[in-house]
């Protein structure tokens, strides 16, 4: 992997420079360490992050950018009438990109010289047979005109690769001159030190809003291709959900969005009343050794990997269900049909809520001024009075935000439903029955074999940033009226 | 003050008669509502430890089961005839026999056993084989491939017994669930017995299950969790390097330096709103970002490391602030008092001092990201057998593997119910390693946590 050695020769440079800048400003004020303007080891600093920092950056752009380019440059080549009907040039793309793939893999292998590669289309070979053999499945033989494309993205991508390994080893030896060359006695390195430093702090901490610009761009791009293949009112406003990788799918998030409310519903309707009556006990009425012993073990509950409720949901809470109420169960009733329905997924996902909203809501009552008790109880109200009609209207917005903050995670969570819930998109009120979730659409829309150019892959990244908008705009919202609850005591 | 000296009988008659020491229908009303009131509250605390009790109950008593396997100890004759039928030894030649030709060996070994225990069946020898793992084949010819010496000799080999035997023994497979079972039958099972009162067979500590490799669907008693632990312990290695120190230096910042604009305000609100985003929306950027348009290779740990990273920094960042922000402003005053630079206040005294904070937030961070199991699914660490466990660095970073929780994922998605108690094994796994983290996580703190 050429890039691995690249960095760590960068290490190793930064490293160099590091000894080297501190020798060299000592060497300049004649060993006397007290002449210098910083101390010895910020001129090691300068070096080194001069040499390091600008080649890292310049290694990380073009590795992300030159994907972009290539890919510009190679489908501008592809002329429109080379791509079929049925397909798009995203397709040809796709193909394109496997075929360059295949071409190197046949070359690391020993199949074929890289001359024979490069000239593999005067020499008459089955190009789709020599895939084949490397691993590598296309749909159908290889025209011409991909074959080209082909060639000249391998090109691209070879010649990229190595003007971005001269380009970076510049940077890096001119870096080290440069700050070498300026390393003397004088020389304020502290200052200039401390700004880089500050300067890669503040990089750090924009990487929160780049993350938060590359799930918003990437779900965006792709949501933009979908809804070019696939109309956006049957997305939003259609009644079915039949994928079919053979083209002609219903496509409509309101089946899956029924599912996803229906869970969370039910989940909301464990974890709510059990929580909230968790968070009155542990702050009203337990002992301090009760409390010191029951929170800990309830927030257990929300330490424990999802993965860990789904099984219990497939394998324990479904199967028991289905014991109960299914054919031969002991309630000699035929209502369930297999072990996965919107109770089973339900119910495990409000057992891990239970924790989340029990220690929100403990917070928030806890912050009810005392004085608001006192008063309540000196006017002679017992203590339940007090919670119901003077803690909890005070504490009401807080657990309104608490509840929906639930309510966002209920329905983001993801392993529970896929593996309890059932994959039947369809209305039905009926809590027995199994039905599908955005969160498991997406799964299986986008795990094994994926083809970023048909609607039934693509329609995973509309339901995603749906999904990514429902739960921001719930976290805001409650967020914001919980903020608002906080001011009004603080 | 007169008023209070006035005795009772002055005073008017009370509204709902009676005495105090006599309690009204609506006082009695009053405090049954109470009892009501503080009894629902126990309720729900007791429903919640219930839960918490039968969820860890059901995991360690179906999980525990993998840790054990049955072994069928055998005398088995390598057959020169059948081995190497040239008679030199030369390993090209015993490389050619292929599994296939293990068989014969193997329904070989299981008569002759048979015979010297004196035990009475009808079987022939393929289904006396049959009650032995397919992979026992493998075993046999790789200890002859390395050990082509042993040719012509009788040695003692501990074989795996196939998934059915294994789930006799441990009462998941009964008589009455196997009649329609193609794999095994009853006559089987009298074997079994047989073998088993004999000692020949034995259910033991399986090793394997905790250091192996995955196996194909139809050998869940050769399945192991260990090369999935390694797929994990290489994505915490990638987290732990980026996430920690990108974590601190966001959180120094933001901390120590940010000044109060717009900026601010909206790194800020990007922290805490991607601390709620749902996991498997960052397994759909890692799709789109890093599969998709950086080409980086599917399954790699790599890209679940750096998934995971983009998952974890808030957690890290969040905590972090808490920990620098507790350390008081006298020690910064104290530095910049005797002449350090901010950067130096903050590096030399604050950032120490805030250490142990940092690094209980960051083994909670690691923690959480061990579990998470959605974006795995997404970039591809599921729906394929981790059997080979990497040998280098960057193999462990780029070749395809499996992780813990995507492996019990994998695991519960099969067939077999045999795979179930692997799953169910391999979350006792998972949740050792939570623990101990967590358990780290508390000691660290109560050992360093300075209270100002």
């Amino acid at each position: 992997m050429p890039t691995f050695w690249l960095v760590a020769l960068l290490l190793a440079l930064s490293a160099a420079g590091f000894y080297g800048g501190r020798r060299r400003a000592i060497a300049t004020a004649a060993g006397n360490v007290k002449d210098l303007h910083s101390l010895p080891s910020y001129y090691g600093y300068h070096v080194s992050l001069a040499a390091f920092v600008p080649a890292i950056g310049a290694l990380a752009i073009w590795l992300l950018a030159q994907p972009m380019f290539i890919e510009t440059r190679v489908s501008g080549m592809i002329p429109a009438e080379a791509v079929p009907e049925s397909s798009t040039i995203g397709l040809v793309m796709s193909d394109v990109r496997r075929v360059a793939e295949g071409l190197d893999l046949a070359v690391e292998q020993g199949l074929l010289t890289a001359r024979e590669a490069r000239n593999v289309a005067d020499s008459g070979q089955d190009v789709r047979a020599l895939m084949g053999e490397v691993g590598v499945a296309l749909g159908d033989d290889v025209r011409p005109e991909v074959l080209n494309a082909a060639q000249a993205y391998r090109n691209l991508s070879n010649t990229g690769r190595t003007a971005m390994t001269v380009v970076v080893a510049l940077l890096a030896l001119g870096g080290f001159g440069w700050a070498y060359s300026r390393t003397h006695k004088d020389f304020r390195a502290r200052n200039v030190v401390e700004r880089a430093v500050l300067a890669l702090l503040v990089l750090a901490a924009s990487l929160a809003i780049l993350t938060t610009i590359g799930i918003v761009l990437s779900m965006l791009f792709e949501t933009k291709n979908f809804f070019g293949l696939h109309s956006w009112t049957d997305f939003f406003f259609g009644s079915t959900w039949a994928p079919n990788f053979r083209g002609g799918s219903e496509l409509s998030i309101l089946p899956l969005l029924w599912g996803t409310l229906y869970i969370s519903f039910i989940a909301l309707l464990v974890a709510v009343p059990v929580g909230l009556f968790a968070a009155i006990y542990l702050s009203e009425y337990a002992s301090g050794a009760v409390r010191a012993f029951a929170k800990p073990l309830l927030e257990i509950l929300a330490g424990i990997p999802t993965i860990v409720y789904g099984l219990f949901a497939l394998l324990t809470v479904g199967p028991a269900l289905a014991n109960l109420f299914g054919k031969g169960g002991l309630l000699g009733v035929e209502w369930m049909a297999g072990a996965t329905s919107v109770l089973t997924a339900g119910l495990v996902m409000g057992i891990m809520l239970i924790p989340f909203v029990s220690s929100l809501s403990d917070d928030i009552i806890n912050a009810v001024p005392q004085a608001m008790r006192d008063g309540s109880l000196g006017l002679g109200a017992t203590k339940s009075e007090t919670v119901r009609q003077v803690v909890m209207p005070a504490a009401l917005p807080g657990i309104v935000g608490a509840v929906l903050l639930a309510a966002s995670r209920a329905i983001g969570e993801t392993m529970i439903v896929v593996m309890g819930a059932g994959a039947i998109a369809k209305f039905s009120a009926n809590p027995l029955e199994s039905m599908t979730t955005i969160t498991t659409r997406i799964v299986s829309q986008l795990t094994g074999d994926t083809d970023f150019a048909s609607p039934e892959t693509l329609v995973a990244f509309a339901l995603g940033l749906t999904l990514f908008v429902l739960t921001l705009g719930l976290n805001v919202l409650a967020l914001y009226i919980v903020r608002k609850y906080r001011e009004q005591y603080e | 003050m007169t008023d209070l000296s006035q005795t009772p009988a002055a005073a008017a008659p009370r509204k709902h008669g009676g005495s105090l020491l006599e309690k009204s229908s609506r006082t009695r009303k009053r405090n049954a509502a109470e009892t009501r009131f503080k009894a629902y509250g126990i309720a729900a605390i007791t429903a919640g430890l219930i839960m918490l009790l039968v969820l860890v109950t059901t995991i360690v008593g179906k999980g525990t089961g993998a840790f054990q396997q049955t072994f069928v100890t055998l005398n088995v004759e390598l057959l020169e005839a059948k081995l190497d039928k040239k008679g030199n030894r030369n390993i090209e030649d015993i490389k050619k026999v292929t599994t296939f030709g293990y068989a014969p060996i193997i329904k070989g070994a299981m008569e002759t056993a048979i015979e010297e225990l004196g035990i009475e069946t009808g079987l022939k020898p393929k289904e006396l084989a049959g009650i032995l793992s397919k992979d026992v084949a493998a075993q046999l010819r790789d200890y002859v491939i390395a050990n082509p010496d042993q040719i012509g000799q009788t040695v003692e080999f501990r074989f795996l017994a196939s998934g059915r035997v294994d789930g006799y023994l441990k009462g998941r497979v009964t008589r009455d669930s196997i009649e329609n079972d193609k794999n095994i039958s009853a006559e089987q099972l009298d074997l079994v017995d047989a073998l088993a009162a004999a000692g020949v067979l034995e259910k033991t500590f399986n090793l394997d299950f905790i250091t192996g490799a995955d196996a194909s669907d139809a050998r869940p008693e050769a399945a192991g969790i260990g090369v999935s632990m390694l797929g994990s312990l290489f994505m915490m290695l990638v987290v732990l390097a980026l996430a920690l120190p990108i974590g601190v230096a966001a959180s120094i910042y933001l901390e120590e330096f940010a000044p109060q604009n717009w900026l601010t305000d909206l790194i800020e609100v990007n922290i805490s709103n991607l601390a709620a985003v749902p996991s498997i929306v960052f397994g759909i950027l890692g799709l789109a970002v890093f599969i998709n348009y950086m080409h980086l290779p599917t399954s790699a740990p790599l890209v679940g490391g750096l998934v995971l990273t983009l998952m974890t920094l808030p957690t890290i960042i969040i905590s972090t602030r808490a920990s620098l922000k507790s350390v008081p402003p006298s020690i910064r005053d104290a530095a910049l008092g005797v002449g350090a630079s901010k950067m130096q206040a903050v590096f030399h005294h604050v950032l120490p001092l805030a250490a142990p904070g940092i690094l209980t937030g960051t083994i909670i961070g690691l923690a959480q990201a061990l579990g998470e199991t959605a974006p795995l699914l997404l970039i591809g660490m599921v729906g394929f057998i981790a059997s080979n466990a990497p040998e280098t660095l960057s193999d462990g970073l780029l070749a395809p593997n499996s992780a813990m929780p995507a492996q019990i994922y994998e695991w519960a998605k099969r067939a077999d119910p045999a795979f179930y108690e692997r799953a169910w094994g391999g979350i006792i796994i998972l949740l050792l390693f939570l623990v101990t983290m967590n358990t780290l996580a508390v000691i660290l703190r109560r050992r360093f946590e300075r209270r100002w």
